[in-house]
């Protein structure tokens, strides 16, 4: 069935709901509300609606519901896949109202808050309390609703796991208005099929998320990076697999090679500590006291040191950390300075990265397109980039399609799947489909038609085929 | 060959370091402890042009042995020797007094061609001492040196931040300068320099060492400074969030740079229009 468009009446509708300052329409949506952090591609929703309660979310839902109109729900808009854009039209539902923190709950270790608290904000909060959020992704200024809603990874997964380890408990609003709650603020929960697990990750296709139970840590005392200089970038992944094995538990593991150093260097204005060689991994401990760290970095030295390391630098206090990680964390706006991009975020077991790196590194020579990466070399998740620097803009995407292709298939071959982080949004999903096979999508497809039997939520994201098709798809041989 | 002398200090690692309410010192006991990060630009600059000419770079320090600490991450920065000033005679220094005694220090190590400071530290922020120290040697000196550009026959040739302004200038050796954060960016702790030098010694030189002046001129003895009062300032994290639209916004803001007397009232293109 098609989708109603809004008339003028409709937005009256939406008026009365979440009140008239709180319904953007026309000339009022500005252009970042019509994408995400993906690319240049625009698609206007024909209304923003902001607000600020569940029962304002049920209402708004309950409304779409019976008139048939989609609705793509967004947080900070910083995705990378074009999750949070309304590519069939219809509501772009904004959570930036919603934001408040609702509790930190010190005798569970808990928090309860709504989708639209800022992740660093969120972190700050709780640090300041002593607590700790482990999930660490890349984009602090994204929102927990939106990081939940993408399970979204970052840094510190190779010691405390990804965004879906922490979320205990979700409140959420079904298609048709309905509020439900799933899990709770409870540590062991095998009550039935857990909904809870089957929102995370569902970037809106299934409901919207309206409050989040997060489990939260005793913060850490004391950290410690290494910056480990290795004479090539293959020595330094394979590093890695040792590291594991050594048993240490490093919270973070990432590589870097001085191309994407530099231009780091260069977006910041600002030099890194150490220049002497051509790859580096970098790694950070947590612990509760020094004699502790002391005793694992020192082990793990060793293990690097044995497997062809250049030296092993430490940074032990705030000010050494940063010089490390302010540029880790410029790298992919550094990137974005430099040139136009085409992004893959595969994950492969952590065993097989060194064999994947050197795939990419094989395609760029082969492909002509100069092909950067870096990323979380612990968790096998890598972030590798085609740039379009001075190729044309046909000729570069279609070595940068070629590029996919081949990453995406080689990254099945190494049992490793399309997303590690970022999510399918409308551009991954023909390569999702081509990795899950038939007989997984078909599941999707009857758990989407459960939740969403009239496929307003979210349209064209995830697996289903949308307007987008025509503007990404044809441009992909992947599904021919 | 030059002999290159750092003046580092170990500071509390957290700002948030708290006071004692009655003598308002800084409660330092159980606070994790850190080279103060202005040294660290020092100690580069003073690597770099070791490496860069040869030469030796000594570390001293004033301090209880915990001190230590700091000595062994600057050998393994690439340090060549470190001198430990401690002794209890010390205690209670204000910057007058913590200049001589590192002066005195300096003095007995004799042949020194630049001495680099920090251009403060975290825990005091006076930026006195280096100044001090080159006054009481008889040293030219400059403070806030923000390039270092090479040691030749002329001197040192640095540039200097004058807030609005930059100095070039040389300084005849011997000399002290005190750096900025602008000066470089310090390398990180080598593993492989800790494991060669972790049976190195560290000198402990005590008054008697450095100095055949009685105790009045050290710590507190030697301190004229008087502290009156010391107390955390009043905070400025008072703020207000405004919201609305673009244009309330902008109008409210546009009012309030007025009332507050930021800004005077200029001709406004959408205002004129109106």
């Amino acid at each position: 069935m098609p989708y109603s468009k809004l008339s003028k009446g409709f937005l009256e509708a939406l008026r009365s709901i979440v009140g008239p300052q709180h319904v953007l329409c026309g000339t009022q949506i500005t252009e970042d509300y019509q994408r995400d952090e993906l690319a240049e591609d625009l698609f206007c929703p024909e209304a923003v609606v902001v607000p600020e309660s569940t029962e304002q979310v049920s209402q708004l839902l309950q409304w779409a519901f019976e008139h048939n109109v989609p609705v793509t729900t967004r947080g900070s808009g910083t995705g990378l896949c074009g999750g949070s854009v309304a590519v069939e039209g219809g509501i772009v539902l904004s959570t930036a109202r919603m934001n408040q923190i609702l509790e930190v709950d010190q005798q569970n270790l808990m928090a309860v808050v709504q989708p639209g608290v800022i992740l660093m904000e969120f972190q700050k909060f709780v640090e300041d309390q002593g607590l700790f959020y482990p999930p660490d992704p890349g984009e602090k200024t994204a929102t927990l609703g939106g990081n939940v809603s993408t399970n979204a990874g970052g840094m510190r997964a190779v010691k405390y796991g990804v965004t879906r380890d922490y979320v205990i408990g979700l409140e959420a609003v079904l298609a048709d208005g309905t509020v439900i709650e799933t899990g709770g603020k409870v540590v062991k929960n095998s009550s039935g099929y857990s909904l809870n697990h089957l929102l995370i990750g569902s970037e809106g296709t299934l409901a919207v998320i309206t409050k989040l139970t997060l489990k939260l840590l005793p913060k850490p005392e004391k950290q410690i990076s290494l910056l480990v200089p290795f004479p090539s970038l293959r020595e330094a992944i394979e590093t890695v697999p040792r590291i594991l094995a050594a048993k240490v538990v490093p919270t973070a593991i990432e590589f870097l090679q001085r191309e994407v150093l530099e231009a780091a260097e260069k977006y910041l204005g600002k030099q890194f500590p150490d220049s002497s060689a051509p790859a580096y991994l970098l790694l950070t401990f947590y612990g509760q006291n020094v004699v502790e760290l002391e005793s694992v970095y020192e082990k793990t030295a060793h293990v690097c040191l044995d497997a062809g390391a250049i030296d092993v630098l430490i940074a032990n206090s705030p000010d050494r950390q940063e010089s490390i990680w302010q540029t880790r964390g410029a790298f992919l706006e550094a990137l974005k300075a430099m040139s136009a991009l085409e992004e893959v975020d595969v994950v492969v077991p952590p065993s097989e990265i060194a064999a994947f790196v050197q795939f990419t590194k094989d395609l760029e020579a082969e492909l002509e397109a100069r092909i950067l990466s870096f990323g979380h070399a612990g968790d096998g998740n890598l972030h590798v980039y085609i740039l379009q620097d001075e190729l044309p803009k046909d000729e570069w995407q279609r070595r940068a399609h070629q590029a996919m292709d081949a990453m995406y298939a080689r990254a099945k071959q190494l049992r490793g799947q399309v997303s590690g982080e970022h999510g399918i949004g409308y551009a991954k999903r023909p390569y999702l489909r081509s990795s899950l096979g038939a007989a997984q999508m078909q599941l999707m497809r009857g758990i989407k038609d459960v939740f969403d039997p009239k496929g307003i939520l979210n349209p064209g994201k995830v697996w289903s085929p949308s307007a987008a098709d025509s503007v990404k798809l044809e441009e992909s041989n992947w599904m021919h | 060959m030059v002999h290159i002398v750092v003046c580092i200090k170990q500071v509390p690692e957290s700002r948030d370091v708290e006071m004692d309410p009655v003598t308002g010192s800084l409660l330092r006991e159980g606070a994790a402890s850190v080279m103060n990060p202005f040294d660290l630009y020092g100690l580069e600059a003073a690597i770099a042009l070791k490496e860069h000419h040869g030469g030796t770079v000594t570390v001293i320090t004033m301090g209880p042995p915990q001190a230590e600490d700091v000595i062994r991450e600057a050998y393994m920065m690439g340090a060549d020797r470190g001198i430990m000033l401690s002794d209890r005679e010390f205690a209670g220094a204000d910057t007058l007094a913590t200049s001589y005694t590192l002066s005195q220090g300096i003095r007995r190590l004799g042949d020194v061609d630049l001495i680099i400071c920090g251009l403060q530290t975290t825990d005091g922020d006076t930026a006195q001492v280096g100044p001090g120290i080159a006054e009481l040697l008889g040293l030219p000196h400059e403070a806030a040196v923000q390039t270092v550009h090479k040691v030749d026959e002329a001197g040192l040739w640095v540039q200097r931040d004058m807030g609005d302004m930059v100095m070039e200038l040389s300084l005849k050796l011997p000399c002290l300068i005190t750096v900025t954060r602008q000066v470089n960016q310090p390398r990180l702790l080598s593993f492989r320099r800790k494991m060669a030098t972790k049976d190195w010694p560290v000198e402990v030189w005590n008054r008697a060492d450095i100095s055949a002046d009685g105790p009045d001129y050290f710590g507190l003895d030697g301190s004229p400074t008087q502290v009156e009062r010391m107390f955390p300032p009043e905070p400025h994290d008072q703020h207000e969030r405004w919201e609305g639209t673009s244009r309330d916004l902008s109008e409210r803001l546009q009012k309030w740079l007025l009332d507050e007397k930021f800004v005077e009232q200029g001709a406004a293109p959408w205002k004129s229009e109106s």
